[in-house]
């Protein structure tokens, strides 16, 4: 901790462009993965089987078999869905946004933000399916021509919702493919057996690097940039008006745009981070993900996490100036009802425990930043399953008021997500380059020149 | 062969062998009789023709073969329900009913307008007929020793009882009854005292109330002061009760008068919590207060060791009543009601019977030897014995125990001989009203199982086997042919109302002392003393005040309760005499300090184990006394849950039960929306067009008296599933239909409010715009329908339902694919509904299509006003519920929504709802607070 130096650099040391290729290709085309990423890969395993598991009950016994009941008719399938969906916002942020802005320390950790992200709205994509009493027509949503004269009322924002979630998806998809072009191109000409090299190859879409690919390369790969950058505000905009849109207390609020992007933002960070600081180690690849990143990061969490801080003064706030008998209350069961706890926990992690951020220091001191991280997205859970429950479970009418439970389905669909996207994470990172080899090699090139 | 010859069969016959004679009894009944005289040519003729007939049918099976409904019967038309009138018991006593039949079967109950006990209401219990007759848990066969048997086998087993019981003169047998009005029942035990003088009748009524019946008239009364009798919840004369004091209490413009209701109870109950003036007591002091009240009729004040609330109560009900003069009813005090004079007449109560004692004297008389066969045809007397009376022990003595039971109670288990009982529905029977009036049962389906009526087995104990009609018509000879048709066929036998006796004089019963805690065993209101605990509907079915389902709980006051350090849901051991009993507390707000309550009818095994939830009250009970004193509570520090559908009682200064005094309402018709802005009036969305009907619905809080048989009227009719008590815990009971009770003020004396929930069917419906799938729309008569078929169970409708009125089938509440009996009982007009899809009141839109069909088959244009009655409408008591099409000027619910009273729950969220309230008046004395 004594040798902090004033400002971390994005890289440290001076490799050559052959040098990473080599060093990030390698990782992947050795596959000779250390064992502790066998037995993380093991253990994700097990909670992806409890998943299937948990979804196969959810789908034969019905979806009374989570903590669900009325008045609160939604529960985890939705706080698990907008938070992995604002997990996936910090991936476009960073490939998206900082492309555009130019921030050069984004190029080592774009790609795995970028997978991080598409991992996670695929999490995401379960839950609104899994929350269905009847998950077997989710298609009925599309607007597809058929003969039971079925079409989707526009009017409804889980129709919204289902378009935006479609296009951001896609969206992501296809940044993330492009930007890997050039990769698989490297890690094709650097594979050692036949097979690899087919299956690199064909990915790879024969790219040769001439300047006629990269101009085209930097063409499209600005254009979905682009393209991305209205998705980080929309996407979770449009989440958000699934309650804004709803008349109970606590979701009928404007607030909640805004407030549900920087949540995103917020959490997606959180998630970057958690990933970031034991890759960086475990994959000895500290020079080229180097604190400079952890630290901006992080700034950017105190950043999120104030807007966060702020949207909750201002709910409360505006029940309270709102006069309404039915919002004041629900603020105060909040703060005092069944779901306290939930609420507590949740402030002292979202708006406590970022405080730390503050200090240099905890930044860049890399254990307290994990478990910070860890905590911000516990308690980014705990505010989107609070939001989710307690405005209905104290409506309008105090007769009908009531709590739900977790139940053991609850825990495990969301772990079983959980392990479902370390999964594909630990795939990812064996199959492909996890760092983006052409940007980084560009950045030493860069930095060698000056 | 001799001219005056006998003719004889067989070398038995003719040597007239007694055995072979009791086996034709048993065997062909019906021959027995032609045995019994010589035999002429003509009848040998017969006998001889019909003996080749019979041999060359010896080689046909039973028919077992399905017909085709090639020739449809006639007036029957597949689809369309047909209704037969009858009579259901409630503790002993007839409440007419319609029961309405597809194809055959028993679907709904409604009240039949003519009897005088229903008066086209009925209640939570008679709903449940329909699925009790369909319980796949019936005793299906008569058995022996646990052996299932033949009824020829019983019926050869009672031949030779009867035998021995001709022979001893009846000695050494009893015959045990439960509470009857049947003027069968008792011709036919009559006959049996008759023809066995011995027999000894006993008769076990653990809920009965001895003296004659007070039948009140509420039309003419001004003021009502009820001592303890819940004469809108309890009684067999409820539903009249409470539809005469509704008629007496209604408003609907200032200046109309209103019956002023005093009530002073030992446990909350639907009286008092419709009182204008509520006084709580501990059971104990009642006799000290009914002295209090006679005495302050006469100007004294009341006594001082009274508590200061209940002097009060005292004073004021004593002013009121001397104000009324013959205009003042008490309901409870027969002495304070001579001192008044005011609209009752008394009558000899229709279940009076003379018999030799009760179950106590029975087991008694057992232990001594005296009896030693016993047919008992009460509900399970063993599980219902008071403790104490070991009434097991004894009935094992028995050499013989007859069980007539419908199901495997815990008598059934000590039976030798276990007789599968009929249900209601499908026996000939009758029964008597409050007022008497006597009205026949008529069978509606063959039985289901090997089941038999009481009045079968009472006849064959009399040797007099016939037609199951037999015994019933026999009683009502008097009646020709064509006015037996017209009593079956009304439901009510005409002129047989009790004639008035003179008033009852009773000194008020002296004072006891309390001490210790008093505690009342009470029926559950639906359960009773466990008669119906059987059934899931009724288990699942909240109760009025606690709102508890499958379970009951000791019900204790609030302040009790703090100084204990208990709460709802801990255990506390109640001691009494030796006897303990383990059961969780339920702080009960209006429950006099120092008094108990905890109702019968639960913790009892049954078929289904499942079902013996809460704790069983008998085990505190005493022979003969439902009111105890002098118990002891300790806390145990276990809790258990006691589940409820309702979790928060006070309305939070929103008034979704907006309320007036009526003197308030008078001065100012505006008094109840008083601090309610008017509603807004812009909105986004067009305004729907309704060319033809354009239905609506009003409540009227003032009138309903939260009895719950609304809630079980919707639930028969639109086959709405129970869940069971795991899913109730967790929120997922299925009712379209709730009644909300709010408590207004102190804990220890509040106010308590009803408030009847069914979708409002709101204009600007707030779960239209946000289904996905287009599964909830408007209709063209302003219905908020829900489609099955579309819907894929987002629940959003319900999340964005300000009511919170819509149901969702959590989990498979219908199993399609599992034939089972209950499903006989559905409603076939109503769809059934699938796992994860949302379901919600209809307004019966089943009935309004039917109403609708019916329109345009007379070639009318428009459904006639009152041609759509809701189901919960149409079981109301106090017809607090009014229907019809708001496009209609002269609709009844038209006039409703006319009165000042009106007003639109939450309407200030501007949904518009079809579904209006009539604000809740009371009509407290001047200068009173509470």
């Amino acid at each position: 901790m004594a040798d902090i130096p004033e400002r971390p650099p994005v890289m440290r040391g001076h490799p050559g462009t052959r040098e990473i290729s080599g060093r990030i290709a390698s990782i992947v085309l050795k596959g000779q993965m250390p064992r502790f990423f066998w037995l993380a890969f093991l253990a994700a395993f097990l909670l992806v089987l409890v998943l299937f598991t948990t979804v196969a009950w959810l789908i034969t016994q019905g979806v009374g078999t989570y903590g669900i009941n009325i008045p609160v008719a939604w529960g985890t399938m939705l706080s698990n869905f907008v938070w992995w969906v604002g997990i996936g916002h910090a991936g476009t942020l960073i490939s998206a946004v900082l492309l555009l802005f130019r921030q050069d320390w984004r190029a080592s950790v774009n790609r795995f933000a970028e997978a991080m992200t598409l991992f996670a709205v695929a999490m995401a994509a379960l839950f609104p399916i899994l929350h269905l009493g009847r998950p077997w027509f989710f298609y009925w949503l599309l607007p597809l021509p058929n003969t039971h004269m079925h079409w989707p009322q526009w009017r409804s924002p889980l129709v919204w919702d289902f378009a935006a979630i479609a296009t951001y998806g896609t969206v992501s998809l296809l940044f993330w493919y492009i930007g890997l072009v050039p990769d698989l191109a490297v890690l094709r000409d650097r594979a050692k057996n036949r097979a690899a090299q087919l299956f690199y190859g064909i990915l790879a879409l024969g790219w040769r690097g001439s300047a006629f690919h990269w101009a085209r390369f930097d063409a499209v790969y600005y254009l979905l940039a682009v393209l991305a950058t209205p998705l980080v505000v929309s996407v979770h905009s449009i989440v958000s008006l699934d309650f804004t849109y709803g008349m109970a207390p606590g979701y009928h609020s404007t607030i909640f745009p805004p407030y549900f992007v920087a949540g995103a933002l917020y959490s997606g960070f959180a998630m970057v981070l958690t990933i970031a600081i034991p890759l960086r180690r475990l994959f000895r690849v500290e020079d080229l993900i180097t604190k400079r990143h952890i630290d901006n990061g992080a700034k950017i969490m105190i950043a999120a996490g104030l807007i966060v801080a702020y949207g909750y003064a201002a709910e409360f706030f505006f029940a309270w100036y709102s006069g309404n008998p039915a919002e004041r209350m629900m603020a105060w069961q909040r703060l005092v009802g069944p779901y306290a706890p939930f609420f507590w926990v949740m402030l002292a992690c979202n708006v406590g425990v970022l405080q730390l951020l503050w200090f240099r220091r905890v930044r860049l001191w890399m254990p307290a930043l994990f478990v910070i991280s860890l905590l911000i997205n516990l308690g980014m859970w705990l505010e989107r399953y609070v939001i989710v429950v307690t405005g209905p479970s104290t409506g309008f009418l105090p007769a009908a008021w009531g709590t739900q439970s977790l139940q053991w389905v609850d825990f495990g669909v969301f772990f079983g997500t959980l392990g479902a996207f370390f999964a594909l994470m630990f795939l990812f990172l064996r199959i492909l380059p996890a760092i983006t080899i052409f940007e980084v090699g560009e950045l030493a090139d860069e930095r060698r020149e000056a | 062969m001799s001219a005056t010859g006998e003719l004889w069969r067989s070398l038995e016959e003719r040597a007239d062998d007694p055995a072979l004679r009791r086996w034709i009894d048993a065997e062909f009944p019906a021959l027995a009789e032609g045995l019994a005289g010589a035999v002429d040519r003509r009848q040998a003729m017969k006998l001889m023709g019909a003996a080749l007939g019979l041999s060359g049918m010896a080689g046909l099976a039973r028919a077992d073969e399905i017909v085709p409904w090639v020739k449809q019967p006639e007036m029957t038309v597949p689809g369309v329900p047909r209704h037969y009138a009858t009579v259901l018991p409630s503790e002993g006593y007839g409440i007419g009913a319609v029961v309405q039949c597809h194809e055959g079967r028993p679907t709904k109950v409604e009240g039949n307008p003519d009897h005088p006990s229903s008066l086209g209401a009925s209640d939570a219990v008679m709903q449940a007929a329909c699925l009790e007759l369909f319980d796949p848990e019936r005793l299906r066969a008569p058995e022996r020793g646990g052996r299932p048997v033949g009824w020829a086998e019983v019926a050869r087993a009672m031949v030779a009882w009867r035998d021995r019981l001709g022979e001893a003169g009846g000695a050494g047998a009893a015959l045990l009854v439960g509470p009857e009005t049947s003027p069968t029942l008792r011709r036919q035990i009559a006959g049996l005292k008759r023809l066995y003088p011995a027999l000894r009748v006993y008769r076990h009524a653990p809920l009965r109330t001895p003296g004659p019946l007070a039948l009140p008239d509420f039309s003419r009364a001004t003021v009502a002061v009820s001592l303890d009798s819940d004469v809108l919840g309890e009684g067999p004369g409820r539903l009249a009760h409470a539809r005469a004091s509704a008629d007496a209490r209604r408003v609907r413009a200032p200046g109309d008068g209103m019956l002023r209701l005093h009530a002073l109870e030992t446990t909350p109950t639907l009286t008092g919590a419709k009182a204008d003036h509520r006084a709580a007591l501990r059971v104990s002091l009642v006799p000290l207060a009914e002295r209090a009240l006679l005495a302050a009729l006469d100007g004294a004040a009341p006594d001082a060791n009274l508590p200061a609330s209940v002097r009060r109560w005292v004073t004021r009900a004593a002013d009121d009543l001397r104000a009324a003069g013959q205009g003042g009813l008490v309901l409870g005090s027969p002495a304070a009601q001579a001192r008044v004079g005011g609209p009752v007449r008394y009558i000899e109560a229709p279940d009076a019977m003379e018999v030799d004692g009760d179950l106590a004297d029975l087991c008694e008389a057992i232990r001594d030897g005296t009896t030693h066969a016993l047919l008992s045809l009460a509900f399970d007397p063993i599980g219902t014995a008071p403790a104490g009376l070991d009434a097991g022990e004894a009935f094992g003595a028995l050499d013989t125990l007859w069980h007539h039971a419908a199901h495997r109670d815990a008598t059934a288990r000590m039976a030798h001989w276990l007789l599968p009982a009929a249900h209601p529905f499908e026996a000939w029977s009758d029964a008597r009203g409050h007022d008497g009036t006597a009205a026949i049962a008529q069978p509606l389906i063959h039985p289901l199982f090997a089941s038999r009526s009481a009045h079968q087995l009472l006849a064959e104990l009399a040797g007099d086997v016939t037609h199951p009609k037999a015994p019933v018509r026999a009683t009502w000879g008097d009646l020709d042919d064509r006015a037996w048709l017209e009593a079956v066929q009304r439901g009510t036998v005409e002129d047989t109302a009790f004639a008035a006796i003179e008033p009852p004089r009773p000194a008020p019963p002296a004072a006891t002392t309390p001490e210790g805690f008093d505690l009342s065993l009470l029926p559950d209101p639906w359960l009773r003393e466990g008669r119906h605990a059987q059934s899931a509907m009724l288990q699942e079915l909240p109760r009025p005040l606690t709102k508890i389902v499958w379970g009951n709980a000791l019900q204790i006051a609030p302040g009790d309760a703090e100084r204990l350090g208990v709460e709802t849901g801990d255990i506390v051991q109640v001691t009494a005499d030796k006897i303990q009993l383990d059961a969780p507390v339920w702080v009960m707000p209006g429950q006099p300090a120092g008094s108990l309550t905890l109702t019968l009818g639960h913790g009892r095994a049954g078929p289904v184990s499942g079902f013996a939830r809460g704790v069983d009250g008998f085990a505190l009970m005493r022979t003969g006394r439902r009111h105890l004193t002098g118990m002891t509570l300790s806390p145990t520090g276990r809790r258990a849950p006691v589940l409820t559908t309702q979790h928060h009682h006070a309305m939070e200064g929103r008034a979704p039960v907006r309320r007036a005094t009526l003197a308030a309402f008078t001065d100012d018709p505006r008094a109840p929306h008083a601090h309610h802005p008017p509603p807004p009036e812009e909105s986004l969305y067009p305004d729907w067009d309704y060319p033809r009907e354009s239905w609506g619905m009003s409540i009227d809080l003032t009138a309903c008296i939260g009895c719950m048989a609304c809630v079980s009227a919707c639930a028969a009719e639109n086959n709405t599933p129970s869940v069971g008590p795991e899913e109730c815990e967790r929120g997922h009971e299925m009712h379209w239909l709730r009644v909300d009770r709010y408590y207004d003020g102190p804990p220890e004396a509040p106010e308590t409010l009803f408030q009847p929930v069914p979708c409002m069917h709101c204009e600007k419906a707030p779960c239209e715009p946000v289904c996905p799938v287009n599964a909830t729309v408007h209709t063209h008569d302003g219905l908020n329908a829900q489609i099955y078929n579309r819907c894929i169970g987002t629940r959003y409708c319900s999340q964005n339902c300000p009511y919170k009125v819509r149901r969702f089938n959590f989990r498979s509440y219908n199993d399609f694919d599992v034939p089972d009996l209950g499903q006989n009982a559905k409603n076939p007009d109503v769809s059934m509904r699938q796992r994860g899809v949302m379901e919600k009141c209809t307004y019966c839109v089943q009935r309004i299509s039917a109403a609708r069909i019916a329109a345009e088959v007379d070639g009318s244009e428009e459904i006639a006003e009152g041609a759509v009655v809701t189901a919960c409408q149409q079981a109301c008591p106090t017809q607090a519920i009014t229907f019809g099409d708001l496009n209609e000027p002269d609709a009844a619910v038209r006039a409703e929504k006319d009165s000042p009273l009106n007003y639109g729950l939450l309407e200030e969220l501007n949904t518009r709802p079809r579904t209006t309230y009539l604000a809740a008046l009371c009509n407290p004395a001047e200068g009173g607070d509470g």
